[in-house]
């Protein structure tokens, strides 16, 4: 305990970056997965086309290919960053399939009642989205959303091994300067990551409760 | 897209024109990114077909297949273990006594929580020579994926109907004759699935190794990068490799639960009623 006192700062800082990180990721993730998942059921079809080819070409390449199309393959578009926003690019990229997934099984779970009688008082499609199924559709997902949001907090990890100094990326620091801690320092970061995943998983089991039907 | 299908009407005229209207405009934007994107790589040099060279040579494929061969035998081991140690637990779980169910469930919400990586960083901290990276990634992954799979395994045999297993107490089966004879050989049928779709997850978890120096597909494909300098023709191989390797996983996937629906619909459980009325 006295020696992870000791580094305090290094450790807190390392999951202040993390959340960070994993907070921006969460945000875009969320609002690019909706948005795929919305294109993925609309009648245009270059729309649904794109959407499950994004699907598909993200949840086949591990995370890792993800982080190194953005630290080296799109840096040669000209494009100059920090490695916490590629990181940020790359975790929320990843992050939208799966976040794209779990809404469209949300969608589809919506009773097909509703989408009709949306359609029979004159709803456009993108008003029955918006204003009928859609609402529907993100509650009954809240759960694997909430899933996956464990997943991407877990996940933010790789971005250690591309220039930020996140909490896995501290503990390989950390590592290299004091071996003989290695039990000590494992136990502490391992203790910070399920304490995040642990609040994660409350605040969508709250989310769940008070969003649940009347 | 038959699925989706009712979420819209069968369009009309009207509605005809719009889809086609939005089509075209969401085709030429798509065009448009796709070319913008293919331009700026091109004036950065990155599609010049002399970077395509490189995979012309067979020193560089052998490179690619030595990591795509380290990927795979991380991965078969990782799915070896991963099913015993979730079996293990499973069994653990579901066992009659409270304190082998804690062990279990502890085991399980810790393993689960951890981040693959922190795991493999710290095993390959702690026992640097013992395991190396090789081990350091398939242990890790044994632990994580053992984890998922005994949720997946308790779930699986708690799905089975509990008819199934009052029944065979009630032949005088004994409690592993009722697990082994009678509720796993139901429970598989709809676990497999599942169980191949994890395979995916571990097979794309290897590459985690790239960063404990475990010499697979993607370590392998760093370095190619970086002396030929030809980055997105490597990323495109990379990742045209994983995802043929995935789909196809994933393809098997989808053939086991038809061939396991079908199995189920081959012997045809002859209805009550057709014996009533056989009889009368």
């Amino acid at each position: 305990m006295g020696f992870l006192w000791d580094n305090h700062t290094v450790i807190l800082d390392a999951f202040g970056e993390g959340l960070i990180l994993s907070g921006w990721a969460a945000l875009f993730a969320l609002v690019t997965g909706t948005l795929l998942a919305v294109m993925r059921v609309s009648p245009v079809p270059p729309l649904r086309w794109t959407g499950t080819a994004y699907v598909s070409v993200l949840r086949n390449t591990p995370l890792v290919l993800c982080f190194m199309v953005f630290t080296s393959a799109i840096p040669h578009l000209g494009f100059t960053a920090e490695p916490l926003t590629w990181a940020i690019w790359a975790l929320s990229a990843y992050t939208a399939a799966f976040v794209c997934e779990a809404v469209r099984a949300g969608i589809m779970s919506v009773p097909r009642g509703q989408a009709e009688a949306a359609r029979a008082v004159g709803m456009t499609f993108g008003q029955s989205m918006r204003l009928v199924i859609l609402p529907q559709a993100l509650r009954a997902a809240v759960p694997p959303l909430g899933n996956t949001m464990i997943a991407m907090w877990k996940n933010s990890t790789v971005a250690a091994g591309f220039g930020v100094a996140e909490g896995a990326g501290a503990l390989h620091d950390l590592l290299n300067e004091y071996a003989d801690k290695i039990w000590t320092l494992f136990i502490g970061i391992a203790v910070g990551y399920m304490v995040v995943v642990f609040v994660i998983s409350a605040v969508f089991r709250l989310i769940e409760r008070t969003w649940r039907y009347a | 897209m038959n699925d989706t299908g009712f979420l819209y009407d069968a369009p009309g005229p009207r509605a005809r024109r719009r889809i086609l209207a939005a089509s075209v405009l969401s085709g030429l934007a798509l065009v448009a990114a796709v070319a913008w994107i293919v331009v700026r790589f091109n004036d950065r040099g990155q599609f010049v077909s002399d970077l395509w060279l490189p995979f012309d040579d067979p020193s560089v494929w052998s490179t690619i297949l030595e990591g795509l061969g380290n990927t795979l035998k991380a991965a078969a081991m990782a799915i070896a273990f991963a099913i015993t140690f979730g079996a293990v637990l499973a069994a653990g779980r579901l066992s009659d006594h409270a304190p082998v169910r804690w062990v279990a469930n502890l085991v399980v919400e810790v393993f689960r929580a951890i981040p693959l990586l922190i795991m493999m960083i710290g095993l390959f901290a702690a026992f640097p020579e013992s395991l190396g990276p090789l081990w350091s990634v398939v242990i890790a992954l044994t632990l994580y994926n053992g984890s998922l799979l005994s949720e997946v395994f308790r779930a699986g045999v708690n799905g089975v109907p509990s008819g199934q297993r009052e029944a065979a107490f009630a032949l005088g089966l004994r409690k592993t004759q009722v697990m082994t004879l009678v509720l796993l050989p139901q429970a598989v049928r709809t676990m497999l699935p599942v169980i191949i779709s994890q395979c995916v997850v571990t097979l794309k978890d290897t590459a985690l190794g790239r960063i404990v120096t475990y010499q697979e597909l993607l370590l392998a494909g760093g370095t190619i990068e970086v002396t030929y300098q030809n980055y997105v023709p490597t990323t495109v191989v990379l990742g045209a490799i994983y995802i043929a390797l995935n789909m196809s996983v994933s393809s098997i996937a989808q053939l086991a639960q038809r061939w396991l629906s079908r199995a189920r619909k081959g012997a045809p459980v002859v209805p009550a009623a057709t014996i009533e009325d056989a009889v009368a």
